[in-house]
């Protein structure tokens, strides 16, 4: 095949793209830069292993349907699972953001980083919401009363029913993991492509001797 | 020259250190899955449970049943809440616009039909309803109004005590919502709301709607701290964590002029208003990087030297 017929060829372009800015010893490196060693670098990962057990225990809970886990211990028990997990993933996330802030990490063209780290965070609130909303007891049962007069009051609530059970139970098993999943992939892939930002100061000295 | 952005974007070229990443990835996996076992075994979860139309009716008798006089007089919370549910009402709005008016009625309920008069005709096994029925559905809709207004106002007046009230023109109403008491209380209420004559249903609006119309409702959420003027929107039924991360949502409601009903334009729609702001929020969250002033806080405000501090004492920084 010609070199320029490759050039025009879309897979072509996306493997050269994918090669040049994630090969393999960026995805799935053995170094670290040394100033990766903070304990706030844990909450990255943390934030990523809850979100592991959420989808396990969630997986769990929606073979065996909504109100299983009313009837059976076992069902009690995963239940808890995938509550204490969104509990400990919200609590790491947003640890992980504010070490992100303080760190100014969008710097050195990071941008689409902190962009897609944000509409995780975003869309989290959003799949944790509808989470709430199916559980099938007294508290879904208020949160969708309570929440229909905010979504009503802009008028999403003609599409985004909070009282509509069924519409609920999907978009929570199926669009906003798909979603929140797809976010999840891209900016852990970033992370991996752009590397991990530098402290603020570590070119300061080589910036002044330039001068 | 190489500038500082291109010094930044570009591979760190300084010293690294070890690092195993499907390791490090396996011990969190595993550490965090024991600490989510732990927490779920000494202290399980919230499982409150859900409000039934049959608790609803034995607890609270006349509640239920003046609720029931108010959905066919027009008087509900619901059967005057306007879009998406009826015409009612123009809404809430933000500034000039009635947003859920604009769009319209997309989830239609008949507060009369759909939670009164359609489930007492599957209710066979009463003289007065029956003869109730009967004589409702022979009369037009403006008779309807007068009866059950009537009958609601003076069942106001007495306190919601039916026998207290005296002798008037009230039509069928009386029969009617003795008919749907008897029959919430026997809990076939339940089954025919929800199922409004379908075989397959998984739409809880018309119920939840008819639940919140009630007091007994609200005030079991009110004795589990769950309204929104508490912090409700965060809070979780029992001792548990609820969703903390909606406490900048539930914070509007908490202050000035968001928390006074009566206070226009931004109280009395506080609902529109603070959906606005929290998606202006959530918007700035995205786009931090760009807002001038916060993007250059972490540089004036050193938590950076905290956080790589090995780092700036190994490189005198």
């Amino acid at each position: 095949m010609s070199a320029q017929h490759e050039k025009e060829m879309w897979t072509a372009k996306l493997r050269k793209a994918w090669q040049k800015n994630l090969p393999i010893e960026k995805l799935l490196p053995d170094t670290q830069p040394a100033y990766v060693a903070s304990w706030i670098y844990l909450f990255g990962v943390a934030t990523l292993s809850a979100l592991g057990v959420i989808i396990f225990s969630g997986l769990i809970l929606a073979f065996e349907g909504p109100s299983w886990y009313h009837l059976s211990s076992p069902g009690h028990f995963v239940n808890s699972l995938h509550f204490w997990s969104v509990q400990l993933f919200f609590v790491f996330m947003v640890i992980h953001l504010w070490g992100k802030f303080w760190m100014a990490a969008w710097r050195g063209n990071r941008m689409l980083t902190w962009v897609t780290g944000g509409i995780a965070f975003v869309a989290s609130i959003g799949t944790a919401f509808t989470g709430y909303l199916v559980q099938t007891n007294f508290d879904s049962q208020w949160i969708s009363y309570e929440a229909k007069d905010g979504f009503n009051s802009v008028g999403i609530g003609a599409w985004f029913n909070v009282t509509n059970l069924g519409q609920q139970l999907l978009l929570h098993v199926a669009f906003m993991p798909l979603i929140l999943g797809v976010i999840t992939v891209i900016h852990v892939l970033m992370v991996r492509a752009k590397g991990v930002v530098p402290p603020i100061d570590a070119f300061n000295k080589v910036l002044e001797e330039k001068k | 020259m190489s500038t500082r952005h291109e010094l930044e974007s570009a591979p760190w070229a300084g010293r690294t250190r070890r690092y195993d990443i499907l390791k490090e990835g396996t011990a969190a996996l595993v550490i965090i899955t024991v600490i989510v076992v732990a927490l779920s075994a000494f202290f399980g979860s919230p499982d409150d449970k859900q409000i039934t139309f049959k608790e609803w009716a034995i607890n609270a008798p006349a509640d239920f049943y003046a609720t029931s006089v108010q959905e066919l007089a027009g008087t509900s919370g619901s059967a005057g809440y306007g879009a998406p549910y009826n015409t009612a009402s123009s809404g809430v709005n933000v500034g000039p616009f009635h947003l859920a008016q604009i769009i319209g009625v997309k989830h239609p309920v008949d507060n009369v039909n759909d939670f009164v008069i359609t489930p007492l005709t599957t209710f066979n096994n009463s003289p007065d309803v029956a003869s109730g029925l009967k004589q409702w559905q022979g009369a037009d809709s403006k008779t309807h109004l007068a009866w059950a207004t009537a009958y609601d106002s003076a069942l106001g007046k007495a306190n919601q005590d039916a026998s207290k009230v005296p002798a008037g023109d009230y039509g069928p109403v009386p029969q009617l919502a003795t008919g749907l008491l008897t029959m919430a209380k026997s809990g076939s209420l339940d089954g025919v709301l929800l199922s409004q004559g379908n075989y397959f249903q998984n739409d809880n609006t018309k119920q939840t709607l008819f639940l919140g119309d009630g007091n007994y409702f609200n005030d079991q959420s009110t004795a589990a701290h769950l309204q929104g003027d508490t912090w409700g929107m965060m809070n979780e039924t029992g001792r548990y964590p609820g969703q903390a991360w909606l406490w900048l949502y539930s914070f509007w409601y908490q202050i000035p002029p968001f928390n006074n009903g009566d206070s226009h334009p931004f109280g009395a729609n506080a609902d529109a208003y603070i959906m606005v702001i929290m998606g202006i929020l959530s918007l700035s969250l995205v786009c931090m990087p760009l807002i001038p002033g916060i993007k250059a806080l972490p540089r004036k405000i050193p938590v950076h030297r905290l956080i790589w501090r090995n780092y700036y004492e190994e490189e005198n920084l």
